[in-house]
């Protein structure tokens, strides 16, 4: 019974079932945190600091207390000094304790101050205006250099952070990892490029902000019902933070309107909690628009440089990638993020022998780095693949050729694998799946490669170009992750299926569902998701690190499994049949000699009638690997080279997945993904004033992708099984995001020969590059 | 200042007491229609979207007295004899569905389209989903789900998309 489900011939999964709350979503049923309305509820309004360096010399709440209307106002004064992280990891946190509820020193525009929490959201808006604070200005640093400024400010100097690499110098954190000898690698190497790129600060721009209600329930419990990919470490952490049991607090997870790694983060459920504790009352926070943009979290910009060597038929001698990452205020994910730009990108060309990764994580007074769909990864494969594309021109092959002399096949392996992980060495892995190859042929046919590379199609002031780029990415941290699901059977031959795991709008419930109806034979109208609640269902990490197929998809996997055993001993015993002949289909158990039993009928004597039980298991699983997803990314832009101004015309991502347990939805996440991505490299970019305040905290100023401003994107999942997944899945969530930047700078390139090394390739950095190389 | 205006919510008539200053967003969801999302509340993200008087509108940008006397249809309004709207349909048909927050929105904007153009093409569906920003779908999805349903609201095959 090691493999009962076939890896062919699936009844449910590799099916284009609709979501399961997709009816709830489409008819506007109040499924989102902040949908549940009640009169009697607090509202918590924030004071930002409208400073990037400063101490609070003195703070006065009165006239905000004496406002009618207002129940409470929160400062470092009247809250917890615990040191924390506001990464939503496992425990222990690989991120620094590096701040509090409230810092008594602020370290960047938008850092929190107070909260007030008020009858009405007007009223709390109203008193932060009415607290007095006497700042005491402290020197800024404003960007990477100035943080690594032999002279520079210390932004952490407070005694009590702990985790920190080398606060004395504003380092977080530090991965140095060598493998052979780099140099020497370089220097026997016949073709050498050097190359480094840069990204910009973006925020992930979930359509629904971050939003969080707590209340107490009838046993003085504390409830919060938040917008989360995190409910486990939500709980974990609040309880640290306000001083509570664990088992004191109830995380509840409705629908979750996008997070994109914004919401692996603990922003306001702490506040939230404590206003509830203090006053006894239902309260709501809810980050406005600009307060997303600006206090809570954006994807580390970094400084990424890339040597590669290679031979002069274009294999790989040496890489050497040196990566400076700015965390901002606060070190959330600083570490990981930073490793990640190595650890997702290296294995990808595991031919060279000498390889290394030197990386530094630096603390700026600018908005807080976090989890941001693809998590470093995506900073590192712009440097990464921009450098292949260069090598290849130097060699004057063609970029596609190159990409395969040097990736990863099925049966290898990289030493890097071992070598970084997360807060800890990382994991030995071969690779057991991996269709690069095939998704290397279908997009370079699909775009038209051999015709238009290099063909500088004219119309107007229109140059045309193809570029391209190859990515992988894991599934779930190896070794760290754990998921656990359970599944119970009621009685119409139904199931319950209770999951830690944490649909954020990807479709995970759906998917996990798909999996337990495959292997208990019914149709997913059967199986009753239910995730995410902390009373009510087993532990999960939460959704992060393209985790939730592989992890808790074996998890659901290995509950069906055990619940499928014991099916099958009721209907061996009503069936009168021997076990190893009786299969799960249709709802039926069918034993060797064709007679049925009904799942309804076995159910009913196991809850009613002889050997009463309930049937019903709960399974973990941990990843001892963490199987790589693939995919090929390939564009056609145009560039106006009277205006720099760059149009995505066409874009092709084709993908290897593993089995698609959904294949809309696994499309859906690299359409989705590849958008984000176009957004990254065309529009989006924080702004700055001189004093470190975001200049552009709106969606009208901060430009994301409308529907016309991207082509029709072509996701192609092709044919793959990994081994080692559930039903032959690996993950799919994060890794298109990784792919527009460099296969637009490349393809800008191929139209108008330029690099583009700074992103987002706005027309005013296009023209310059233009100008620069007339 | 508080007064009361009369609106026509989903085609029922009804008294509603309302602040001068309140937009016609904050009063839909206390009333009780959470469909209608709080996106950004400066007319950027479309999540507010409902029709006014038949034109799909970001509800935020308009102050609630505005609407006085006016009919007001959300995705509340939408389901008839237990049947929901083809568009509806096709959202979920289509995969178009993902975090569903934007979904609403889009849905009325979607509506809003085929209420004057039964036969769209693809560039004429962007253009009128051009203010409704989705972050999960890259709006393919969406795109293929407002074609399905002009086919099935024109009567003929729902060819499907893929
Ligand atoms: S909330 Fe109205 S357009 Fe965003
Ligand atoms: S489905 Fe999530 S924003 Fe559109």
């Amino acid at each position: 019974m090691s493999d009962p489900v076939d890896s062919q011939g699936f009844a449910v999964v590799g099916h284009n079932e609709p979501k399961v709350d997709a009816y709830a979503l489409a008819t506007g049923k109040p499924v989102f945190a902040g949908d549940v309305n009640h009169d009697d509820a607090l509202h918590i309004a924030f004071l930002a600091s409208k400073h990037a360096h400063a101490r609070i010399a003195s703070i006065d709440t009165s006239r905000a207390e004496a406002l009618d209307g207002v129940a409470l106002v929160l400062t470092h004064e009247n809250t917890p000094a615990t040191m924390y992280t506001t990464a939503g990891q496992g425990y222990p946190e690989p991120s620094p304790y590096d701040t509090r509820m409230f810092n008594p020193t602020v370290r960047f525009v938008g850092d929190r101050v107070a909260a007030v929490a008020a009858e009405t959201p007007e009223i709390a808006h109203a008193a932060t205006k009415l607290i007095d604070v006497t700042y005491e200005a402290l020197p800024a640093v404003l960007s990477i250099d100035e943080a690594l400024a032999p002279d520079a400010p210390i932004i952490h100097g407070e005694e009590t952070a702990t985790g920190i690499h080398d606060a004395a110098h504003n380092i977080v954190s530090v991965v140095n990892v060598d493998i052979g000898d780099v140099e020497a690698g370089i220097a026997d190497s016949a073709v050498v490029v050097d190359t480094t790129c840069e990204t910009q600060y973006a925020q992930h721009v979930p359509i629904e902000p971050h939003v969080v209600q707590a209340y107490l329930d009838n046993d003085g419990r504390l409830v919060l019902l938040t917008s989360t990919q995190v409910p486990f470490h939500v709980r974990r952490i609040v309880a640290r933070v306000l001083d509570l049991p664990v088992h004191r607090i109830r995380v509840i997870k409705p629908r979750v309107g996008g997070g994109f790694g914004a919401k692996q983060e603990i922003l306001l459920e702490n506040v939230t909690g404590l206003v509830t504790l203090r006053t006894g009352r239902r309260a709501i926070a809810e980050l406005s628009r600009p307060e997303e943009f600006v206090s809570s979290r954006t994807r580390h910009p970094m400084r990424v440089r890339v040597r590669l060597g290679a031979r002069e038929d274009g294999t790989l001698r040496a890489v050497d990638m040196e990566v400076i990452s700015n965390t901002g205020a606060y070190g959330s994910h600083g570490l990981t993020v930073m490793s990640n730009a190595g650890s997702k990108t290296l294995p990808l060309y595991n031919r060279a022998p000498d390889v290394r990764y030197h990386g530094r994580t630096v603390y700026t007074n600018l908005p807080v780095g976090g989890a941001y769909r693809g998590y470093g990864a995506t900073q590192g494969y712009f440097a990464l693949e921009t450098a292949m594309d260069e090598l290849a021109a130097k060699l004057g092959m063609d970029p596609v050729e190159v990409r395969r002399l040097n990736h990863i096949r099925v049966g290898e392996t990289s030493p890097i694998f071992a070598a970084i992980g997360e807060g800890k060495p990382g994991v030995e892995q071969t690779v057991g799946s991996c269709e690069l190859e095939r998704c290397l042929d279908i997009g370079a046919e699909e775009i038209g490669w051999a015709d238009k590379r290099g063909m500088r199609y004219r119309d107007g002031p229109w140059v045309h170009g193809v570029g391209m780029s190859i990515h992988m990415q894991g599934s779930g941290i190896a070794d760290v992750d754990m998921g656990a699901a359970t599944i119970k059977m009621n009685d119409d031959g139904s199931f319950n299926l209770l999951i830690g795991a944490t649909d954020l709008g990807t479709g995970s419930d759906t998917i996990l569902g798909q999996i337990a109806a495959e292997v208990l034979g019914v149709p997913l109208a059967k199986i009753v998701v239910y995730s995410s609640d902390t009373d009510m269902t087993p532990f999960d990490v939460g959704a992060y690190a393209s985790s939730t197929t592989y992890v808790s998809g074996n998890a659901v996997r290995r509950a069906a499994e055990e619940v499928r055993a014991q099916i099958v001993a009721v209907a061996s015993a009503m069936l009168e049949e021997d076990p190893d002949g009786i299969s799960l289909d249709d709802q039926h158990a069918i034993g060797a000699s064709g007679e049925r039993v009904s799942l309804e009928e076995i159910a009913l004597r196991s809850l009613y009638g002889t050997d009463q039980q309930q049937i019903g298991a709960t399974a973990s699983f941990v990843g001892d690997e963490s199987p790589p997803p693939f995919l090929a990314s390939f564009a056609e832009v145009a560039v106006d080279v009277e205006t720099g101004q760059v149009r995505v015309l066409d874009y092709v991502a084709v993908a290897d997945c593993g089995v698609a347990i959904n294949p809309h939805a696994a499309e859906g996440q690299v359409e989705g993904a590849i958008a984000n991505g176009i957004g990254y490299a065309l529009t989006e970019e924080m702004l700055f004033s001189s004093h470190g305040r975001v200049r552009n905290p709106t969606l009208f100023d901060y430009k994301i992708p409308a529907a016309p401003d991207l082509p029709r994107i072509r996701a192609i999942l092709v044919d793959s099984y990994e081994p080692t997944g559930p039903m032959g899945a690996k993950s799919v969530a994060e890794i298109g995001i990784n792919a527009p930047i460099p296969t637009i700078a490349n393809a800008i390139y191929d139209a108008v020969g330029v690099r583009l090394k700074n992103s987002p390739f706005t027309a005013e950095r296009v023209l310059a590059a233009l100008d620069a190389a007339t | 200042m508080s007064t009361t205006i009369t609106l026509t919510i989903n085609g029922i008539e009804q008294p509603v007491a309302v602040e001068l200053g309140e937009s016609l967003l904050e009063v839909l969801r206390r009333e009780g229609f959470t469909s209608v999302k709080h996106g950004c509340d400066t007319g950027d993200c479309g999540a507010c979207a409902v029709l006014l008087d038949g034109d799909a509108i970001d509800s935020c940008m308009i102050l609630a007295v505005a609407a006085d006397g006016r009919a007001i249809t959300t995705v509340e309004g939408l389901e008839t004899d237990g049947r929901l709207h083809p568009l509806q349909e096709a959202m979920i048909d289509a995969g178009a569905v993902q975090c569903g927050f934007c979904t609403p929105g889009t849905v009325m904007s979607g509506i809003d389209l085929l209420s004057r153009n039964a036969d769209p093409t693809e560039d004429d569906v962007k253009a009128a989903l051009a203010g409704n920003l989705c972050r999960c779908t890259g709006y393919v999805k969406q795109v293929d789900a407002v074609l399905a349903a002009a086919r099935v609201m024109k009567g003929g095959p729902d060819v499907g998309s893929g």
